[in-house]
């Protein structure tokens, strides 16, 4: 799968949660739950859909790194 | 018509499950209903056979109207379903329905939405009626709101669940006396537990704090029936069975608090399940009728983004709502006495409890929360 590919589905993961939300304005370096007011239940949902849609395990031990848009997404290219 | 909660004065039956002639029993969903706060599926609180509808789909009636006629196959026949209260939990027979000569004021509409997809609806001025849904029984979805079509806007888009909110919590504000106590608990152990806990585990199977304090929160009510139950009439009858509600928030404003039936039998994993499943339905629907008129007590829990305490408004009948504020690192003594001890970092919280003084008094609440605080220390007896 291309890194667009990962991007496409992470957006489409964010997008179910908020729908409402303007992706374009999102700064990816910031914590993704501050961006887009998502609760711990809201991110722990992120995170299963992404990781059963690409197949990635992703440890407990990972999940503060993955809280910004570019870490997931850097996490989840890699691993995929 | 049923009342889902003391904020909800009529709903529209959008539709109907069973047809003349079905048999019905308890719990059985047999309609479903859109109030302010989304669609709630209806479970019958009798057993029978239906007779006659008397309400037809989209048709807006107020709570306490007769909406079908059961034979109850013993010669007689009752009406369906009108509760004008939330059920005292050990009540095994409903209430009986008024037959009121006046239906109500009715008036045709009536879909079935979500109730992230109504508040969404309704902060972009989306009109309902225009959607097509895509979830079970084409109920509409947040999702489907936003990608309506052009030419969907309008409204009717109504600020109903701020005013349904205004109108439970403003009569609240007038007629209980609320009283308030706070403590802070070192919530250590409790994260610490669940670190240990969600080692190495699939993320499906990991649980978060906020399961755990709804245990504590569920079991430490056993002890304080002064606290878990209904002041009505003048007359205050507490429960048995504790029946959690917990405060959901819904995106871009407004909330909505499902109860957790028999919430101190389940385990933290249970809890979490719980918590899960109900999260989804505030946003896919599917919320049952059951879970929205009988709790008996509330939990409001911040979470990691909230604010640092709460000290929240009893949502009646109810006698307390317990508040829960972000969990945070801080100083915190331990083995202290002046001039000794040691001070280290530990996670703490504010525990919070807001009370009706018709019911109980500071001491008791005290003691309801520093039990609390007690469990929380023991998590794995949780």
């Amino acid at each position: 799968m291309t890194p667009e590919q990962i991007k496409t589905v992470l957006e489409e993961e964010l997008l179910e949660l908020a729908p409402e939300a303007d992706l374009d304005d999102l700064d990816t370096e910031e914590d993704m739950r501050e961006e887009l007011d998502l609760d711990s239940m809201d991110f722990l949902r992120l995170t299963l859909a992404v990781s059963k849609r690409l197949q990635v395990s992703i440890p407990d031990s990972e999940l503060a790194n993955i809280v910004t848009f570019n870490g997931m997404l850097s996490y989840l290219s890699e691993h995929t | 018509m049923p009342s889902f909660g003391a904020d909800m004065a009529d709903g529209i039956l959008v539709q109907w499950l069973v047809k003349v002639g079905d048999p019905i029993k308890p719990d059985q969903v047999i309609a479903i209903i859109e109030t302010q706060k989304g669609a709630i599926d209806f479970e019958s609180f009798n057993s029978g056979t239906i007779k006659q509808l008397l309400i037809a789909e989209g048709d807006k009636v107020a709570v306490g109207t007769p909406i079908a006629l059961l034979d109850d196959n013993n010669g007689s026949e009752s009406s369906e379903s009108s509760v004008t209260e939330p059920p005292v939990p050990d009540q095994t027979e409903p209430i009986a329905a008024v037959q009121t000569t006046s239906a109500g004021s009715r008036t045709r509409s009536g879909v079935i939405a979500s109730p992230y997809a109504r508040m969404l609806a309704a902060e972009h001025n989306v009109d309902l009626t225009q959607l097509q849904g895509s979830g079970p029984q084409r109920q509409i979805l947040a999702k489907d709101v936003m990608t309506k079509p052009a030419g969907t806007q309008n409204s009717s888009a109504s600020k109903g669940m701020r005013s349904a909110i205004a109108a439970a919590l403003g009569r609240s504000k007038r007629e209980i006396p609320h009283y308030y106590l706070e403590s802070t608990v070192d919530v250590q152990p409790a994260v610490d537990w669940i670190k240990q806990y969600n080692r190495g585990k699939a993320l499906e199977d990991q649980i978060l704090i906020n399961a755990l304090f709804h245990c504590a929160v569920a079991k430490a009510l056993r002890k304080s029936p002064e606290l878990n139950g209904y002041y009505e009439n003048g007359e205050y009858n507490p429960s048995k069975a504790i029946h959690l509600a917990t405060g959901i928030s819904i995106r871009g404003g407004g909330l909505i608090s499902p109860a957790i039936l028999n919430a101190d039998k389940l385990s933290p994993c249970q809890m979490m399940e719980k918590l899960k499943d109900l999260s989804d339905r505030v946003r896919n629907g599917g919320l049952r009728s059951s879970e929205m008129s009988s709790a008996t007590v509330t939990l409001s829990s911040l979470g990691e983004r909230g604010a640092d305490k709460i000290f929240g408004i009893i949502y009646p009948p109810q006698v307390a709502l317990i508040g829960i504020g972000k969990p945070q690192t801080r100083p915190w003594v331990v083995d202290g006495s002046v001039g000794d001890g040691n001070i280290v970092v530990r996670t703490q919280v504010s525990l919070s409890l807001s009370a009706d003084h018709r019911v109980s008094d500071g001491r008791q609440g005290a003691n309801f929360l520093n039990r609390l605080s007690k469990l929380l220390q023991n998590p794995e007896k949780l």
